[in-house]
């Protein structure tokens, strides 16, 4: 039993060892290994597509957090309030926004805003005041992947600050209200603070997902290249070892955070029980 | 706390982007099911079941995922079972939660850099060669149909393995001593009671993992090698290449359509009979 256990755990490690293993071989080929070089790394920081591809993914990883997180967090404080069939309404499509698969978001995406851009160009164009200049030309780009990943991102969101909220103790905002708190002073100073670690966990997961997102920037990105779709395309084009090294790259980000977030998370439960 | 306005007004938002990111892009999705497709790709307004009727011109995508999701599915069971059971039963509790963490970390790293350490494994440079060296000659792994399975229970094992250790872990220790004071062995007190009882958990992973690997693409893409066609695959190529959207989003709808029937036969089933 504790030798599978061992198995497994080795089944799902080995892979990611034998990626930063091999970002630091010398040579080509997981056959021959020439000993340590941290020269692929020189290559990666070295070419410009792969650093563009990593300054966009960047941008569109922290905008995502940064708008799933308030809009997630403000949606959750105000479902608590919300009853009934509106309640129901508003968790479905929660759940549906989690459960749906990547793809099918892409797809609908993609169709949607290409249709929606191709009415609304000519209007713009027609109906834009001319002291503003040339009117915006709509296209898929950034914003449409900052978009559905918003979308996706803030109900996990919802769904994360929702429990803290629902594990805090209402004593606290009772006994504010009771010592004349104005609501406002109350949420900043008793609310706000027992959420704070479950919006920063949401934040740091949303940042994740956002950055390792593939398939949904794979049909909404336009032009735009992130690194997930400039490392997809370089394995179209051959395996090389540089991929192992912005492999290892996005895995130490990608760690990082999460880590940082079950720990926030896992603060949560002691904390309660402390109360 | 906050005035029913003040309410409303934190909840705009997320209806808004829930609408048009989520619901409007959806409904898009089934109105194009029902169109033609243009003369240079794209979609034209029709109503007709057309599109719907020429589904079997995808047939083996349909056929390789029908086939694969469920089979990847239940291996994703057999391997997690045994770990799941171990974690909940016999692991000291002081580890649990480090073990816990480990399984779901991978999960929430980039699937395409972890897809990519297998083509660098199964690839002829890598494993093949090794047992080559061990007089194992003309093994082939990678573009074959185990290389894509092999990828599946590695990307989605973690899915699996949590609903199955909530619903052990919230086993009853004392119907196992029960099972042995009436003189059962620990094969049959797992036969009739440990067993049944897990069956929720294991629905739960089930449905889960069956769901996502229905829109899978990035499995079959890089290690089935364009022999091992899923209906992601085919999307791809749908709207990405020959833009059939009309037909595409007929796929796409029959897609989320084997959805929605697992969910609910999955309600019926589980969700019900715990109630």
């Amino acid at each position: 039993m504790r030798i599978y256990t061992l198995a497994v755990y080795l089944f799902l490690y080995i892979p990611i060892g034998i990626i930063v293993l091999f970002s630091f071989n010398a040579g080509r080929h997981a056959s021959d290994f020439h000993g340590f070089s941290i020269k692929w790394y020189g290559t990666v920081l070295a070419n410009p597509f792969a650093m563009e591809a990593l300054a966009t993914s960047l941008i569109v990883a922290s905008t995502t957090a940064v708008l799933a997180s308030i809009f997630g967090t403000m949606a959750a404080l105000a479902l608590q309030k919300v009853k009934g069939r509106i309640r129901a309404i508003y968790d479905a499509a929660i759940y549906i926004a989690i459960m749906i698969p990547g793809i099918v978001i892409g797809i609908a995406t993609l169709i949607a805003l290409v249709t929606a851009f191709k009415f609304l160009n000519p209007v713009l164009e027609n109906f834009w005041p001319g002291f503003l200049g040339d009117a915006p030309h709509l296209n898929m780009g950034y914003a449409s992947v900052i978009a559905s990943h918003t979308m996706f991102t803030m109900a996990l969101v919802i769904v994360i600050v929702r429990a803290r909220i629902s594990g805090m103790d209402r004593a606290l905002i009772e006994a504010s209200a009771d010592l004349y708190a104005t609501p406002w002073r109350t949420f900043w100073q008793v609310t706000l603070p027992q959420i704070f670690p479950a919006i920063l966990a949401g934040f740091l997961l949303s940042f994740t997902f956002s950055f390792d997102d593939f398939i949904i920037a794979f049909f909404v990105a336009g032009t735009e290249t992130t690194l997930p779709l400039y490392v997809f395309s370089s394995i179209r084009r051959g395996v090389t070892p540089e991929i192992n090294a912005i492999g290892t790259m996005v895995l130490t980000v990608s760690l990082t955070l999460l880590i940082t977030a079950q720990f926030l998370l896992r603060g949560r439960g002691s904390q309660s029980s402390t109360q | 706390m906050y005035g029913s306005w003040a309410n409303r007004l934190l909840l705009v938002p997320a209806t808004v982007w829930l609408l048009v990111m989520l619901v409007l892009p959806l409904l898009v999705v089934i109105i194009f099911s029902f169109g033609e497709r243009g003369t240079a790709g794209g979609y034209v307004p029709a109503f007709t079941l057309e599109q719907y009727a020429n589904l079997s011109a995808r047939f083996t995508a349909f056929k390789n995922t029908l086939l694969l999701a469920p089979t990847g599915t239940f291996l994703c069971l057999l391997v997690a079972y045994p770990l799941a059971y171990f974690l909940a039963v016999k692991v000291h509790p002081k580890w649990k939660t480090l073990l816990l963490v480990m399984i779901i970390v991978p999960f929430w790293t980039s699937i395409l850099i972890r897809t990519y350490a297998w083509i660098f494994i199964l690839g002829g440079q890598g494993l093949p060669k090794v047992l080559g060296f061990l007089g194992i000659e003309g093994v082939r792994l990678i573009n074959t149909p185990t290389a894509v399975l092999i990828g599946i229970v590695y990307a989605y094992l973690p899915l699996m393995v949590f609903p199955v250790y909530v619903s052990l872990e919230k086993l009853d220790k004392r119907l196992l001593e029960a099972a042995s004071d009436l003189g059962s062995s620990p094969i049959e007190a797992f036969r009739n009671v440990t067993l049944p009882l897990s069956i929720p958990g294991v629905a739960t992973g089930c449905m889960l993992v069956f769901i996502l690997l229905m829109g899978e693409f990035l499995i079959p893409a890089l290690l089935g090698g364009g022999k091992v066609f899923f209906i992601g695959n085919a999307l791809v190529d749908l709207f990405l290449q020959s833009r059939n959207w009309a037909y595409g989003s007929a796929v796409a709808a029959t897609l989320v359509i084997i959805m929605l029937v697992t969910v609910s036969i999955y309600m019926k089933l589980v969700v019900r009979n715990q109630q």
